[in-house]
């Protein structure tokens, strides 16, 4: 056990709050899922990728840091701390990213990557379906192949699309192949959302944001270059990935731990303390001081090569699990101690609405516990 | 930065692993409760004794192994494993440390294993292993004292878990070798019995987990093992969550106190009271996923649920770890010196 920093690691870690205490908004950015704060957000984003901080992990070539992934950590750390926006990039840089890197072809990351550090290109993610949620299997839309024009006509619908409305360009998963059923058959497609037969139709998440989107495909192309990992490897390509949406990389310990640390201000600021509520507010706190040792122990064995494949994807439902409840929790105790402030509309009430999304998106905390159960308890399946 | 257990730290645990799963099987465990032969497990404690378990934290001019908290956690969570009912934390942690500060002419015979040692921090509560043992070293005042078993006055109790050997004591305040003093030292013999107890709490919960899982694959109802209903499949991957968070916590105490970090009163609370809980939660699980055997005593699960709800109370419970955070974190004013005993 070695819980220090390195000296690069602690010079890196003074880098990034200098630069973030210059230059973090203030006050905060509206919401990003708002048309207009998303045009504000998107000044953000540039401003981040001009500084060299919009993807520190990724090799400079693709407009990156080539930060270590321990320095990644303590960026995530300090973005967090010094109260920095959202990152409405977060779907492209965070969830296609890893996948560009594992499976994309040299020609595709060249020509995508770059661009998504710039936040030239903003992605949202195409997988959801009126008839697959959870059941993302049951896929319906689907992709022919047109070999006159080298590529895809694509149609079908998408749906609870995070920022579908506001950003660029969706990957996606499609079904290329009708004889074969459930997670066979399926293709990871990259495609603009300004391509010809694409409609797109914003609606309100539960806090009211127009933060989700459907999208409608009508005879849509998609040339052949945009398939993502080869025909009929869309399952596999999505599933390998699915550890960077449930585990670390979308939900790193630094945004839980500024809202623990939220959560003791508010708590000392009460007039009467924490009061009858003190218990949970130590509670919050250490769970998510716990959810930062996980991942400290996850980073090590991802550094040494000691995680990989399937037990590691696994591995992320249990951070799932615990981030999405613990997310929960520090807001419902915030609201307790407001009391009756608890309903004017302020960042925890709007938190607190956007933190009970948490044990549905990304595969529902159902489905995650069905995953530990079986494939790191060893349970039988029905 | 490397969160993972040292090898040779490893080594060690994995040494008394093996020694454990060959000697100490549930029958052992229940020799130690009313009416077994407690010979049997203090055979086992001087094997383990020659592994050097009991010198851990003895300096190696004094005769030990001169490791550090950062080696005890991985140990002592094979230990919780076993279900040994032996005086773990109070010799390892606690005891042997303190008699080697001392210079006690008494510590080669702990260090051996001939002789039980056991140890408390709390001036009033029963102690652990009393009725057991030959030296008792004990919190009076702000001072923590050595004493023979003839010094002191036992009342043996009934304990929720047959085999810890309860006993109240009353001891002397001017008897005994006195071995610490002091809000400083009285810290570092807190912390570590606190750390100790949540390690065996991690490795309690990993066993009632083990047996669980093994039983819900086998046992079938309905045509098919209940181990593939979802209720089950998800009460249990709730007990893996909670385990799976405390272990990290656990750790981190370990190497906190090791290295003498500013934080680690703060991180050695988070320890019990995340192992404390989740040990718990398996418990309640546990016996919930067994189903009746789950409820009797035949079947090995109570010997481990029993210890469980024995350790989480020892050391401070979770409640009183959360008012020292509270106290740490500035969210109230008092509660520090009293909770710390």
């Amino acid at each position: 056990m070695d819980l220090s920093w390195s000296p690069e690691e602690q010079a890196f870690r003074r880098e990034a709050r200098a630069w973030l205490r210059a230059n973090v908004p203030d006050p905060p950015l509206p919401s990003g899922d708002t048309r207009a704060g998303f045009a504000a957000h998107l000044e953000w984003e540039r401003t981040l990728y001009r500084a060299g901080w919009a993807a520190v992990s990724w090799p400079r070539e693709f407009g990156g840091r080539d930060a270590t992934l321990w320095q990644w950590l303590l960026f995530e750390e300090e973005y967090y701390r010094a109260g920095a926006p959202q990152r409405i990039s977060q779907n492209g840089i965070f969830l296609l990213a890893p996948a560009l890197f594992r499976f994309g072809t040299p020609e595709q990351q060249r020509r995508l990557l770059p661009r998504m550090a710039a936040a030239q290109d903003l992605w949202a993610q195409g997988w959801s379906e009126p008839g697959a949620g959870s059941d993302l299997a049951a896929i319906r839309s689907r992709a022919v192949h047109d070999e006159a024009s080298h590529g895809w006509r694509l149609t079908g619908q998408k749906t609870w699309t995070s920022r579908g409305a506001f950003c660029t360009h969706v990957f996606g998963l499609f079904r290329t192949d009708p004889e074969v059923e459930r997670h066979r058959g399926l293709s990871y497609f990259l495609l603009p959302l300004d391509a010809p037969g694409v409609t797109v139709r914003g609606f309100p998440r539960l806090d009211g944001d127009e933060g989700f989107a459907d999208i409608f495909l009508d005879d849509v192309f998609v040339p052949d270059r945009d398939v993502l990992g080869g025909v009929g490897q869309g399952w596999s390509v999505a599933m390998a990935t699915t550890g960077s949406e449930r585990g670390l990389t979308l939900r790193s310990p630094g945004r839980f731990l500024h809202a623990a640390d939220r959560l003791l201000e508010l708590a000392r600021a009460r007039p009467d303390g924490p009061g009858g509520h003190r218990d949970r507010v130590v509670q919050s706190w250490i769970e998510a001081q716990a959810y930062q040792l996980f991942t400290l122990g996850q980073v090590t064995g991802l550094v040494e090569g000691l995680a990989e494949g399937r037990q590691a994807g696994a591995e992320s439902s249990l951070n799932k699990l615990y981030w999405s409840e613990l997310d929960i929790r520090l807001h419902e105790t915030a609201l307790d101690l407001l009391g009756s402030e608890a309903e004017v509309e302020g960042p925890w009430s709007k938190g607190y609405q956007f933190a009970l999304s948490g044990p549905v998106y990304a595969g529902t905390n159902e489905i995650q516990r069905t995953i530990v159960a079986e494939r790191l308890l060893g349970l039988p399946r029905r | 930065m490397r969160f993972a257990v040292a090898e040779d730290h490893a080594a060690l645990a994995a040494a008394a692993a093996a020694l454990l799963a060959k000697e100490a099987g549930p029958e052992l465990v229940r020799s130690g409760w009313p009416g077994g032969s407690p010979d049997r497990v203090e055979a086992v404690w001087r094997r383990l004794a020659g592994l050097g378990l009991p010198a851990l934290l003895v300096p190696e001019q004094a005769g030990g192994l001169g490791l550090d908290e950062d080696a005890l956690t991985p140990l002592l969570t094979e230990l919780g494993r076993s279900g040994l009912p032996v005086p773990a934390v109070e010799t390892i942690a606690v005891g042997a440390p303190l008699l080697a500060a001392a210079d006690s002419p008494l510590l080669d015979r702990v260090m051996s294993g001939e002789t039980v040692l056991t140890a408390s921090h709390h001036p009033s509560a029963p102690v652990p292993f009393a009725a057991r043992a030959e030296l008792l070293v004990l919190r009076v005042g702000e001072q923590v004292r050595l004493y023979e078993r003839g010094e002191v006055v036992l009342e043996p109790l009934g304990s929720v878990d047959g085999s810890r050997a309860l006993a109240r004591v009353a001891a002397p305040p001017g008897g005994g070798v006195l071995l610490a003093e002091g809000p400083r030292q009285l810290a570092v013999v807190w912390g570590r019995g606190v750390l100790g107890t949540a390690a065996l709490l991690l490795g309690l919960g990993e066993r009632m987990l083990d047996l669980t899982v093994a039983h819900v694959r086998e046992r079938r109802q309905f045509g098919a093992p209940v181990g593939s209903f979802q209720a089950v499949q998800h009460s249990l991957a709730d007990a893996l969550v909670a385990l799976r968070f405390a272990a990290p916590a656990v750790l981190a105490a370990g190497w906190a106190q090791s290295t003498g970090q500013p934080d680690a009163v703060l991180r050695t609370s988070m320890a019990k009271v995340l192992a404390s809980d989740a040990a718990r939660r398996v418990a309640r699980t546990a016996i919930q996923c067994h189903g009746a055997i789950g409820c009797t005593t035949e079947y090995e699960l109570h010997l481990y649920a029993k210890r469980t709800w024995a350790l989480a109370a020892d050391w401070g419970d979770p409640d009183r770890h959360r008012r020292l955070i509270a106290a740490e974190l500035g969210l109230s004013e008092e509660g520090t010196a009293n909770d710390r005993t």
